[in-house]
């Protein structure tokens, strides 16, 4: 490639048509049809105690709804699911399932094909959904009221559970839309077609559930404020802050942090409109390197290096998604850090990403990881940090602090924080950081808030 | 919602699917683990005079159906192999702890009438909801002048059931071998008798395969082996016909049928109401897959329902019985030819090789210019007998659609070729 090194950085919107844009975000895993459901439905053994239910998570009963849909019970299939995790829909296409449910199932040890558990559950849920079926009652009013701040994934499960369960529930949202990542994060072609949006309607379609959007805890509404109104509150406002590189000249134009750019992406309703740059680098190895890179790329991107600073083991991303960006066409270097962003001023005085100055690393006898003192330089229109999102206090009371384990938020197995009735689960409490962990620290929340208040 | 709460000749339970009389509902520890499961009822392992028998070790035998585990299973057990007393105290305490589960004790004693007045009276003390009289089982106790040696002499099943009729206030089902000429025979004795109900079908006489390195018949028991009864999913089409006769035949009337034989899955369950049954029994699922597999039951059925509009099974009982007609009652001018959906066609050219070597002829087999393999159906040669759709090995691909013939509707009775014709014309 040859590139114009005295232009300026190279960063275009609509590299790709329309129609090129529209297949590149559409399904990344089509769905199976009824035929292709009912094979693999057969495949699996319905095992006793089976290992793929304690591989999820959420508990779902997986032998039973996968024998649902063998017996042409959708409808049961779906909501074996949906009663151990409303987000079985979102789950079923966003789900590490090589690292979960699939990982554990029986079949891999004679041929290394699990069941496709993951589209079997797609199966059945977008089955109940098109149908617009909605398989559950709230139980009688309880006159009991819990405000449930941040409405992501732990938020949702946790409001619907307690709704539920006949308490009156009002979700605080500091966005002006409901789904928290599902929404604003996960990547474009795993939920196409508004699906978050649809299983967000989905959950509120119960009723009880009263939602309070663009009202953000420590700016709008206090934490002792909710706890005065409410008879409990629920805390699942995700991630609220991004790591920084360390790295010489990270403010520089042309780098920006790989979550602000994927809401921007998902909320885009032209993806044309996206400014992509020629040359990308990318900086992390967890689910948001992946997702940014193969995302960049799709959107027309030529040249695209996905670059962490240990090895392939040590990413948080599995094995699966790695493979996934490689048949994207990102190149991927390992053990390689920045050092420093060397950029270009331009004629009115900023200065963009040129280049990026790498560190080869490697691990020294203790295991930490240290500079080799080699370095390499790769070109960059742009470049991404996605180095991993934390947890930030600052809209929690500072006059009555939360207990905190590290940087996020203690819980005990309840999902009970330190002060009696308030509960918190999701990414701002210790775990990993996964949409279906999210769900199930909402339900588990959900359960216990409610044994306090019926108590 | 639908309600599957079932009423079958009196006897209550919360929904339909029962436990057939077999291991599974051999003792208390089983029983109870089932009711925990949800099971709606139970047919207690057949009981005997003691001492109680003897069973041989090596007791199934297995079809395993191009990698389908379990289609048909074969057993060479016999009825309980404990004690009487034992197995008595069990029910009275396990319906004691389940009220609301149906009980039901399967009987099998000598044709002596003593052996029944004594044995009813001590199920009457366990308060369990009814008895099942074993007239079915065609190994090992048949032998012994019990079982089918009993169900396949219509006036033993008569005589018998009446002594049961007379001798206890509880309701009385008698359960026959499909091991028989024609089921008719059996079920209209029951019903002279005065049985409540019947249910239908115990095992069929079966051998399941050879062991060609013993040459002996499977299972083996030290080097032999013997035939035993036949049952799971293979055998649900023999016992749906079966349950469909008794159903339709005026002298049966009134008689409530419990449906037996390969119910694997809600579906079935819904198929066997349909044909006349107030409620279905289930073994062989059950022991391949242990008694969570009701789960799926209730809830298959219930959704059906509720898409059907259904509120009972009561709804839709015998909703096919009135179609389920003879031959000579079917429309001769009614006229279907297959049509290949050459979208959805793979090339697999099993349709037509079916179709060339065994049947009509009626499939054209060419090449497109490109070198595809294309299938056409030749209308005029169709008869429409189906046999390309059964082996077309994806769904919807070769479909049936109606002739439209412009002719009135012809059946054999009034059939030009019929010699009989003019008799059967006559007659009317
Ligand atoms: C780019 C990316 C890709 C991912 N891909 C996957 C994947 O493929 N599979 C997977 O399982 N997981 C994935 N994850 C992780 C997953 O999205 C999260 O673990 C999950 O969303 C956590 O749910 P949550 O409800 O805790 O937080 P969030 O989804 O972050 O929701 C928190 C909500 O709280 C709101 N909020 C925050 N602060 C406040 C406040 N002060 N007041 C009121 N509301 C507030 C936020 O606006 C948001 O709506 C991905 C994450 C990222 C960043
Ligand atoms: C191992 C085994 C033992 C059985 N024992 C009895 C019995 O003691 N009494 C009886 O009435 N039926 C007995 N049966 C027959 C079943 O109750 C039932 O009628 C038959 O298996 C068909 O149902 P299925 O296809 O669901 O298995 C037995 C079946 C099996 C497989
Ligand atoms: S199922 Fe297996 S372990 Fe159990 S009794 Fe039979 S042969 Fe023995």
């Amino acid at each position: 490639m040859t590139a114009d090194l005295s232009a300026g950085p190279d960063i275009a919107p609509g590299r790709l048509s329309p129609q090129a844009l529209a297949e590149a975000f559409d399904d990344a895993h089509p769905p199976l049809d009824r035929r292709q459901a009912l094979i693999e439905a057969s495949r699996c053994y319905f095992c006793y105690d089976a290992p793929c239910i304690e591989a999820c998570p959420t508990g779902i009963d997986i032998p039973a709804f996968i024998k649902s849909i063998a017996t042409g019970n959708t409808r049961g299939a779906a909501t074996t699911i949906l009663d151990a995790n409303i987000m079985g829909g979102m789950c079923a296409r966003v789900c590490p399932v090589e690292e979960l449910c699939e990982e554990a199932c029986v079949r891999n040890t004679a041929e290394e094909k699990p069941v496709t558990i993951g589209a079997l559950q797609r199966f059945a849920t977008d089955d109940l959904f098109d149908r617009g079926l909605q398989p559950y009652e709230r139980a009688a009013p309880t006159g009991k009221t819990v405000a449930v701040v941040g409405g992501g994934p732990a938020g949702l499960a946790c409001a619907h559970r307690l709704a539920l369960l006949g308490h009156a529930v009002t979700v605080f949202e500091a966005r002006d839309k409901l789904g928290g990542l599902n929404e604003y994060g996960i990547a474009a072609y795993k939920v196409p077609h508004h699906f978050a949006r649809r299983e967000v309607d989905f959950i509120l379609s119960l009723g009880g559930i009263t939602v309070q959007t663009g009202r953000a805890l420590g700016r709008d509404i206090t934490l002792a404020q909710l706890r005065c109104d409410f008879d409990a509150v629920f805390l699942g406002m995700g991630h609220t802050g991004v790591r920084a590189l360390q790295a010489e000249g990270e403010d520089m134009d042309g780098v920006m942090n790989a979550v602000d750019y994927i809401a921007r992406l998902r909320q885009a309703e032209d993806k044309g409109t996206l400014p992509v740059g020629r040359r990308v680098v990318v900086i992390g190895g967890g689910n948001t390197a992946i997702d940014i890179a193969t995302q960049i790329k799709r959107l027309g991107a030529e040249d695209v290096t996905l670059v962490y600073r240990r090895g392939e083991e040590h990413m948080s991303a599995t094995w699966k998604e790695v493979d996934w960006t490689q048949t994207n066409g990102v190149k991927v270097k390992l053990w390689a850090q920045p050092r420093r962003l060397i950029g270009w001023t331009g004629a009115d005085g900023t200065t963009a990403v040129k280049e990026v100055a790498f560190e080869y690393t490697q691990l020294d006898e203790t295991g930490r990881l240290m500079g080799t003192g080699d370095t390499f330089t790769l070109f960059a229109d742009q470049v991404f940090k996605a180095i991993g999102q934390t947890f930030i206090p600052s809209a929690l009371d500072v006059a009555e602090p939360l207990e905190m384990t590290g940087d996020r938020i203690a819980v005990d197995a309840d999902r009970r924080t330190s002060l009696a009735d308030v509960f918190a689960g999701g990414d701002c409490v210790p775990g990993t950081d996964l949409t279906v962990a999210a769900v199930e620290d909402g339900k588990v929340a959900a359960h216990a808030i409610d044994r306090m208040l019926k108590g | 919602m639908a309600d599957l709460s079932n009423d079958f000749a009196g006897i209550r339970s919360p929904n339909p699917f029962w436990l057939a009389s077999a291991p599974p509902t051999d003792k208390q520890y089983n029983v109870e683990r089932a009711f925990k499961a949800g099971w709606g009822g139970v047919v207690w392992k057949t009981l005997g005079e003691d001492p109680p028998i003897v069973n041989a070790t090596s007791r199934y035998g297995a079809v395993t159906y191009n990698g389908v585990r379990v289609a048909g299973l074969n057993n060479i057990e016999l009825i309980t192999d404990r004690p009487l007393e034992v197995n008595l105290q069990e029910i009275k305490a396990v319906k004691r702890a389940w009220p609301d589960r149906a009980m039901i004790v399967s009987l099998m004693v000598p044709c002596e009438e003593h052996y029944w007045i004594d044995i009813l009276k001590r199920v009457e003390e366990t308060e369990a909801d009814g008895v099942e009289l074993n007239f079915g089982c065609p190994h090992g106790m048949s032998e012994r002048g019990m079982g089918s040696a009993v169900g396949q002499v219509p006036d033993y099943v008569e005589m018998v059931t009446r002594w049961v009729k007379q001798h206890s206030r509880m309701p009385c089902i008698v359960k026959l071998t499909p091991n028989i000429t024609n089921i008719l025979g059996p079920a209209r004795a029951a019903k002279r008798g005065g049985a409540d109900a019947v249910s239908l079908i115990n095992t069929i006489q079966s051998m399941v395969g050879v062991d060609l390195d013993l040459m002996a018949p499977m299972p083996t028991v030290d080097g032999y082996g013997t035939h035993g009864g036949y049952c799971g999913p293979a055998v649900k089409p023999i016992a749906l016909r079966m349950v469909g006769e008794i159903a339709r035949d005026p002298d049966c009337a009134g008689l409530a049928i419990s449906g037996i034989g390969g119910v694997s899955s809600w579906r079935e369950a819904a198929e066997f109401i349909a044909m006349g049954a107030g409620n279905v029994q289930v073994c062989t699922a059950a022991m391949t897959h242990g008694f969570k597999i009701v789960e799926d039951m209730k809830s298959g059925l219930a959704n059906w329902m509720d898409d059907k509009g259904h509120r009972t099974t009561a709804d839709f009982r015998r909703a096919a019985v009135p179609r389920f007609v003879n031959w000579e009652d079917l429309n001769l001018n009614h006229a279907i030819v297959a049509t290949i959906d050459q979208d959805l066609c793979i090339q697999c050219g099993k349709c037509y090789i079916a179709c060339e070597d065994t049947s009509h002829q009626s499939i054209a087999a060419s090449r497109t210019p490109d070198g595809r393999r294309r299938y056409e159906i030749i209308e005029e040669e169709c008869v429409g007998c189906n046999l390309c759709m059964h082996v077309c090995p994806v769904d919807d691909c070769i479909t049936m659609h109606p002739l439209a013939t412009g002719q009135d509707k012809l059946t054999w009775k009034h059939h030009p070729n019929n010699p009989m014709r003019a008799v059967k014309e006559a007659a009317e």
